[in-house]
Parts: C-alpha cells; sequence; structure tokens
C-alpha cells in the first residue's frame, strides 16, 4: 500500500527525541479528520515508547491486502473439486490439508470444512464479534462483522441470502456455524455444472469468498471458458 | 442499584444472534476491505499491540464488547476504542498522552516486540488454543446436552439465543483454553470443547424455517447431560 508507506517516512518512525519531525508531522495532519488525528495519535504513542515497530504495521497490511485473501480459500475448494483423495482429507483433518497447500496461522490455527450437497447447505457466522478464517479468506467484510447478517442469520438464513439475490432449491436445509470458540469454518460448495475437464486454476476462479462463507453460490463457467479448454 | 452490584455486573453488547430490529445485510464486492484510510492502520496497531503480550485475544475480545456505544461504533472504530482501553487501563499510556498524540512517560516492560521481519513467521504461526487432553471427554458424539441457562458476570462465549437449551453434540474438538478465564486473566483452564447442534424451530419457534440447524462450539463446564 505505497500510500500508506508515504505517510510514514522513515525519520518519523524511529527517533523519540526528533521534536522538530514530530511538530512537522503534526502539522501535516491538521487536514485529518478526528480517526484519522485519534490513529495516528495513538500510533504516535505506541510507536514513540517502544511497543511497536510501525514497519511492522505496513507489513501487516500489506500482507491482508496483498497476500492473504480469498483466493487462497478458492485454491483449497478448487483442489477438494478436483482432487477426492485431497477432498478426504479436508473432511478428515481440515487444518492438516490446508496447511498444505502453505495456509496456516492466525485465526486459521484450528479449520474445519463443510461440504454442501444437494440437501444441506452450510453457512458460517460469528454472532459474537466477527471470527472468519483469516488464512483462507483474508479479512471479514463489513457485512460478516455486521448486526444484520449477525443477527438474522441464525434464525432467518433464507432471508438473508434474498438480501445478496441466492435462493435455494426447495428442499435444501440449512445448516448455521456459530463460531464461538477458536475453530473456524470453511464452506465447500457443491462443484458447478458444466466443469468437468477445467484444471483447479479455471475451477478456483469460480469460487467466490461469498460461496466459502454460505452466502453466496460458486460461478458458473462462462461459455468461453468452455471453449478453450 | 447498589454500588457492589454495578461492579459484578458485565454486559456485551456484542451478543447479537436473534437480535431483532436489524435491517438488511449490504453485500460488498471481494476487494473491498477499508471504507477509510485509518481503518487498515487501526486494525495493524491492535494486531501488533495484541503480538506484544501485553493481553490476550479473548481479554480484547472483552474489551471490545463491553464498550458502552458499541451499537453506534462502526467495526474499526470499536477495534480502535478497545485498543485505547486496554493500553490506558493496564497503565502502558496515559490518558492525557493520546490527548497529545506524544510519549510523555516512561514505557512499561512488555514480553515482547512484534518487529516487521517477523511478521510473516508470527502470522504463520499464530496461536494455537489446543491443549492436551488431560481427562476424557464428558459427552460423546450424538449425546443430548443442556448449556448453562445464567447469564456469567464475566466474558462468555456461549450466546444468549442458546443459553439453557437442549442440543446433540455432534463434534469433539479436544481440549480448548476456556475463554472465560483467559480473558479474566485466570489462566487458561483448558477444557473439552464441543460442537453442539439445535434445531432451528426449537430455538426460534415453529414459524422458523424446517430444516434450520444452529450450531455453537461450547466449552465442557457450559454444558451438563439432559
Amino acid at each position: 500500500m505505497p500510500d500508506m508507506a508515504n505517510e510514514h517516512p522513515p525519520h518519523d518512525d524511529h527517533d523519540h527525541a526528533h521534536d522538530a519531525a514530530h511538530s512537522h508531522a503534526h502539522d501535516d495532519h491538521n487536514h485529518l479528520d478526528p480517526m484519522s488525528l485519534r490513529v495516528r495519535a495513538l500510533e504516535t504513542v505506541l510507536s514513540e515508547k517502544g511497543y511497536i515497530d510501525p514497519a511492522a504495521l505496513d507489513v501487516l497490511i500489506d500482507t491482508y491486502q496483498t497476500r492473504i485473501g480469498p483466493r487462497n480459500g478458492a485454491k483449497v475448494v478448487a483442489k477438494a473439486w478436483a482432487d477426492p483423495a485431497y477432498r478426504l482429507w479436508l473432511q478428515d483433518d481440515a487444518s492438516a490439508a490446508i496447511a498444505s497447500l502453505g495456509y496456516t496461522g492466525r485465526q486459521g490455527e484450528h479449520m474445519v470444512a463443510v461440504f454442501n450437497t444437494p440437501q444441506q447447505h452450510h453457512m458460517v457466522v460469528c454472532t459474537l464479534c466477527s471470527c472468519y478464517p483469516w488464512p483462507v479468506l483474508g479479512l471479514p467484510p463489513t457485512w460478516y462483522k455486521s448486526a444484520p447478517y449477525r443477527s438474522r442469520v441464525v434464525k432467518e438464513p433464507h432471508a438473508v441470502l434474498t438480501d445478496f439475490g441466492v435462493t435455494l432449491p426447495t428442499g435444501t436445509d440449512i445448516r448455521v456455524w456459530d463460531s464461538t470458540a477458536e475453530v473456524r469454518y470453511l464452506v465447500i460448495p457443491q462443484r458447478p455444472p458444466g466443469t468437468e475437464g477445467l484444471d483447479e486454476a479455471a475451477l478456483a476462479a469460480l469460487v467466490t469468498r461469498d460461496s466459502m462463507i454460505g452466502t453466496g453460490l460458486p460461478l458458473t463457467p462462462r461459455f468461453s471458458t468452455g471453449a478453450t479448454r | 442499584m447498589s454500588a457492589a452490584h454495578t461492579s459484578t455486573a458485565y454486559t456485551s453488547h456484542a451478543d447479537l444472534g436473534g437480535q431483532p430490529g436489524h435491517g438488511r445485510v449490504l453485500p460488498e464486492p471481494e476487494g473491498e476491505l477499508f471504507h477509510a484510510d485509518w481503518e487498515p492502520r487501526a486494525l495493524a496497531l491492535t494486531l501488533a499491540m495484541g503480538a506484544t503480550g501485553a493481553w490476550n485475544i479473548d481479554a480484547s475480545r472483552s474489551a471490545r464488547e463491553t464498550l458502552a456505544h458499541y451499537a453506534q461504533l462502526s467495526y474499526y472504530q470499536i477495534w480502535l476504542a478497545a485498543l485505547e482501553k486496554l493500553v490506558t487501563e493496564r497503565g502502558l499510556v496515559q490518558p492525557d498522552e493520546l490527548a497529545r498524540g506524544r510519549a510523555q512517560s516512561p514505557a512499561l516492560p512488555l514480553p515482547r516486540k512484534l518487529l516487521a521481519e517477523a511478521v510473516p513467521a508470527t502470522l504463520a504461526r499464530g496461536s494455537h488454543t489446543e491443549r492436551p487432553a488431560t481427562t476424557p471427554a464428558r459427552f460423546h458424539i450424538g449425546q443430548r446436552v443442556r448449556t448453562r441457562a445464567e447469564a456469567p458476570p464475566h466474558h462468555s462465549r456461549l450466546p444468549a439465543y442458546v443459553r439453557g437449551r437442549t442440543g446433540t453434540v455432534e463434534r469433539l474438538h479436544g481440549c480448548h483454553v476456556f475463554a472465560d478465564a483467559h480473558a479474566q486473566g485466570l489462566g487458561e483452564q483448558p477444557q473439552w470443547l464441543y460442537s453442539v447442534v439445535f434445531d432451528g424451530q426449537a430455538l426460534w419457534g415453529a414459524d422458523t424455517a424446517s430444516g434450520l440447524r444452529v450450531s455453537v462450539d461450547a466449552w465442557d463446564s457450559t454444558l451438563e447431560a439432559a
């Protein structure tokens, strides 16, 4: 995130005794809105006290903006669709199966994969806060953390799906997983029809973030995709 | 209400499951992560301070859910307000330092500091909460169990909508750090953790769609055999 880096010139980050740098920095911040000023104040105090490394903040932000996101989960789903042995491993020990693709760590230490079928649709929520499988899906979208989704999906999931433009076939039961401990859930959607012969990369392109939360369905292959295979 | 009573009450404003009055869900495109320039910074500050070991994740959840204005704040406003609360409550930062945006008192020692070069490995390692089991699981898959009915006077991860309800044990997750104790600084006190599944109509009434089932992950001490 280059604009972030530019907002934090190195001399502003480390030199605790550098009054000139700080007053200059404060002049720069006069145009900022109250929330930005508040965050800046907290960051300045925490770095001046040596509790945080400001450069670590840039790495953290870059990680979740460019490296860890739902394309990771899409690869897990595509492999589960393409490779029956991997699918079994995912059912049996999702943490290990997902770690084998390199996706481990914070907010995904204990993974469970749940598999949609024609009879059963799975949806994931955290009614108490915003628990979400970060290594495979990245940071949660705003709606996942907000009151409408958290309050309603455990009670009226069909209506919530309508908000996403999704209607399930009649007779599909819904199972909602409320993430109330440190176990994180990944929905494995059903493989769309017409995807026979697609390789894992092409399959992964059909897997949307929402389909791995249960608020969406995977895309179906476009005509051109089928024509090139 | 006596002062003593007030001091022992615990109110979470974050326990939203089944709460009426919220509007429709507003979907977002996949790449949309932040809605203001300060939000990624607030996120990163929270992660970096969490990595110092000054508190644990359960204590930070407790700090967030007890914010009086929780319902009026955006999610990253909640994170920022909770971070300010955590650093000031623990004496790591003085309130006037936040107001001035300048450190004016000595730092307190913290267990760790997250350096930039350590970020990838730290994130990839995560913070596992499973601990070796020292007792067999009290419940087995398929067993009917009833959840604790009372709201405890501290952080808890048993949502109100399943309190005092009967469900079925569906999965055993091993022994995990007990969030209730951990949030209060009482150590890990690991317990068996179960997925307990409830029938939707039993939770919400006959108007609810048939075939709905809802599960929570519940620690052993919040359950009893039904």
